[in-house]
């Protein structure tokens, strides 16, 4: 028997920051990689939205008033971002429950790697894609019409703040992913969740313009303060911007808090 | 003596709804040995080996695996041990190199020498042609392989091998037994789920048999097979008639019964070859002669009902 594997495997049964980093990338470098070569992940990320943009610039746009710098495509352009990355962040749960049922999770749980190191890998490869995301939503909202109307910093502060947002709402995904049996569920769980969030909220059509009872929830929750706050410090026209900001960070740091230790824990003891 | 490489005491494990998938299970495995662990779909092989590898834990009883608990210290057993489990739990989207160089890293091979240790498994498992494939791209035996050699990237002590060939074909199987046998000449300790009884008979060294969570056997595998049941001789002798006569020629003069299902006498093999000489010498000097023979080993289906009174049901 090899017993000189005994104080080696003490030695490297310790788990250090550094190593959760390392671990952390290595797995967001798989997801990453894996991303290039799924379709559906690729289409999810760029065609559609481009269609959206498309949809809501030339099909929905003409019937929609708004009193924005720069009109309806400058209203839009902020939405877009948030919503493509909400929707973005179900391929977090579609991708974990994949996982799962492939049995790669179990195989993952009986390596001596960092707890947290499979859930933060992935989380971070969807940051990574939404970055790329950003600048192509930039582009073709620059091809479309969009204009930046505060500075390049607004704008950059935009992106970064919907940045930390989705980052967030990838580990809650990520619990979603965890609980589901399968990735058809997971993703059946998952819209449900994200249509109210995406379309009940000030993406696409000012909140006055709903019914009243709806305005209640579009006005307040989450997606319609980072979106408030993003088209503040990208075009202007947004009354209070840095009380929108704040709730934002609130809302993301929040949600990280709660989140993450839930979905490390779903990973840890999922039978 | 020296300490077991892995000891299970007493595990009991409930699933959420009542499954009681292990009720009491102990045993120990000696270091260098392969330790089969037999049963029907259901038996609660996988459970057992989802506990000893900390995946999950148990709701009674305790585990070691070289002298380390896997509830107290799960850090050090996963540094000591490699699991295959019953699935190939391989990345689909990513090369074979690929899979392997990120078990190597995740393992803190540093990023050279998990390309390293890619490519000599990818070697040892033939997998080199593919390696730059994506593994959507792989057959059904080769997933197996490169979920083996994922296992073995760590050089772990001790493996966890869960059902191994289920799903296999024949030549992928018996190239699988192979791999299995090269890899305890070199110390590892193996342990493996199989629902076949040639596969534990051929690998290992020490075999439980479990049903329903519960040892309800144990031993060397020919210490079972001994005490579970005989090769069967099965005679065709073309009709229910001259099976009749071929039946009571043979129960008169080997000594024991022999059974008939329509045309086909069946004989168990208690003397081995020597039997089915004796037998074959007695039907010739009778004037009988069979029209086919096949000599079986007794199947899971004979031991679980030697062992239990009942088949290899479900639960
Ligand atoms: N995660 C689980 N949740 C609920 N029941 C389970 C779970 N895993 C296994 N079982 C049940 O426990 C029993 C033993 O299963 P398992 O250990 O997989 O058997 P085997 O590997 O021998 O086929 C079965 O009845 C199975 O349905
Ligand atoms: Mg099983």
């Amino acid at each position: 028997m090899r017993t000189a594997a005994i104080p080696v495997a003490e030695r490297r049964s310790r788990i250090t920051p550094l190593r959760a980093v390392k671990d952390t990338l290595v797995i967001a470098e798989r997801n990453l990689i894996s991303y290039t070569r799924i379709p559906e992940a690729l289409f999810f990320s760029s065609v559609q939205p481009i269609m959206f943009v498309l949809l809501f610039r030339y099909v929905f746009g003409g019937a929609i008033r708004v009193a924005d710098p720069g009109g309806y495509v400058n209203y839009l352009i902020p939405g877009i971002f948030v919503q493509t990355v909400a929707f973005g962040a179900v391929q977090t749960s579609i991708g974990l429950a994949e996982d799962l049922q492939k049995g790669l999770i179990e195989r993952f749980r009986s390596l001596p790697m960092a707890r947290s190191g499979v859930l933060a890998g992935r989380t971070v490869a969807d940051l990574c894609r939404n970055v790329l995301v950003a600048c192509l939503i930039t582009g073709v909202g620059y091809a479309v019409g969009f204009r930046v109307e505060t500075s390049v910093w607004g704008y950059l502060a935009a992106v970064l703040l919907i940045l930390m947002f989705a980052y967030s709402l990838s580990w809650g995904f990520a619990v979603i992913g965890l609980s589901a049996a399968n990735s058809e569920t997971a993703q059946v769980m998952s819209f449900p969740l994200l249509f109210p969030l995406t379309f009940a909220s000030s993406a696409f059509v000012p909140v006055q313009y709903m019914p009243g009872w709806l305005q209640g929830f579009a006005k307040y929750q989450p997606v319609s303060e980072v979106i408030d706050a993003a088209r503040g410090l990208m075009v202007g026209g947004v009354a209070d911007v840095a009380g929108h900001v704040e709730v934002s960070l609130v809302w993301s740091v929040g949600l990280l808090i709660v989140l993450a230790p839930l979905a490390v824990h779903k990973y840890r003891t999922r039978t | 003596m020296p300490p077991a490489a892995i000891e299970a005491r007493d595990l009991e494990k409930t699933f959420k709804g009542g499954v009681r998938a292990l009720t009491g299970v102990s045993f120990a495995v000696e270091p260098g040995t392969v330790f089969g662990m037999l049963g029907p779909n259901g038996a609660g092989k996988t459970t057992a080996v989802r506990i000893l590898t900390t995946i999950l834990r148990p709701d009674g009883g305790s585990a070691e695996v070289l002298g380390h608990d896997v509830v107290k210290e799960p850090g050090v057993v996963r540094a000591l041990i490699g699991l295959a489990g019953q699935y190939a739990a391989v990345d689909e989207n990513l090369t074979g190199r690929e899979n392997l160089r990120m078990i190597g890293q995740l393992t803190q091979l540093r990023r050279v020498d998990a390309s390293r240790r890619a490519d000599e498994l990818l070697a040892q498992f033939e997998l080199t042609e593919a390696a730059g494939r994506s593994v959507k791209t792989y057959s059904g035996g080769m997933r197996r392989r490169l979920d083996l050699a994922a296992a073995l990237v760590d050089r772990p002590p001790v493996l966890f091998l869960d059902e191994p060939t289920t799903g296999l074909d024949p030549y992928g199987r018996v190239a699988m037994w192979a791999t299995i046998e090269a890899l305890v000449g070199d110390g590892t300790t193996v342990l493996l789920t199989t629902q076949y009884l040639e596969e534990a008979d051929r690998l290992a060294d020490q075999l439980v048999v479990i049903d329903h969570g519960k040892v309800i056997a144990e031993g060397t595998s020919s210490e079972l097979k001994a005490q579970l049941g005989k090769s069967v001789l099965d005679l065709e002798m073309g009709s229910d008639e001259i099976a009749e006569k071929a039946m009571v020629v043979l129960g008169n003069q080997l000594g024991r019964p022999a059974t008939r299902q329509a045309s086909v006498v069946e004989i168990p093999l208690d003397e081995g070859p020597r039997d089915v000489i004796e037998a074959l010498r007695l039907l010739d000097d009778a004037g009988l002669a069979p029209t086919g023979l096949t000599v079986r080993e007794p199947s899971l289906d004979d031991v679980f009902l030697a062992l239990t009174g009942h088949g290899t049901t479900e639960p």
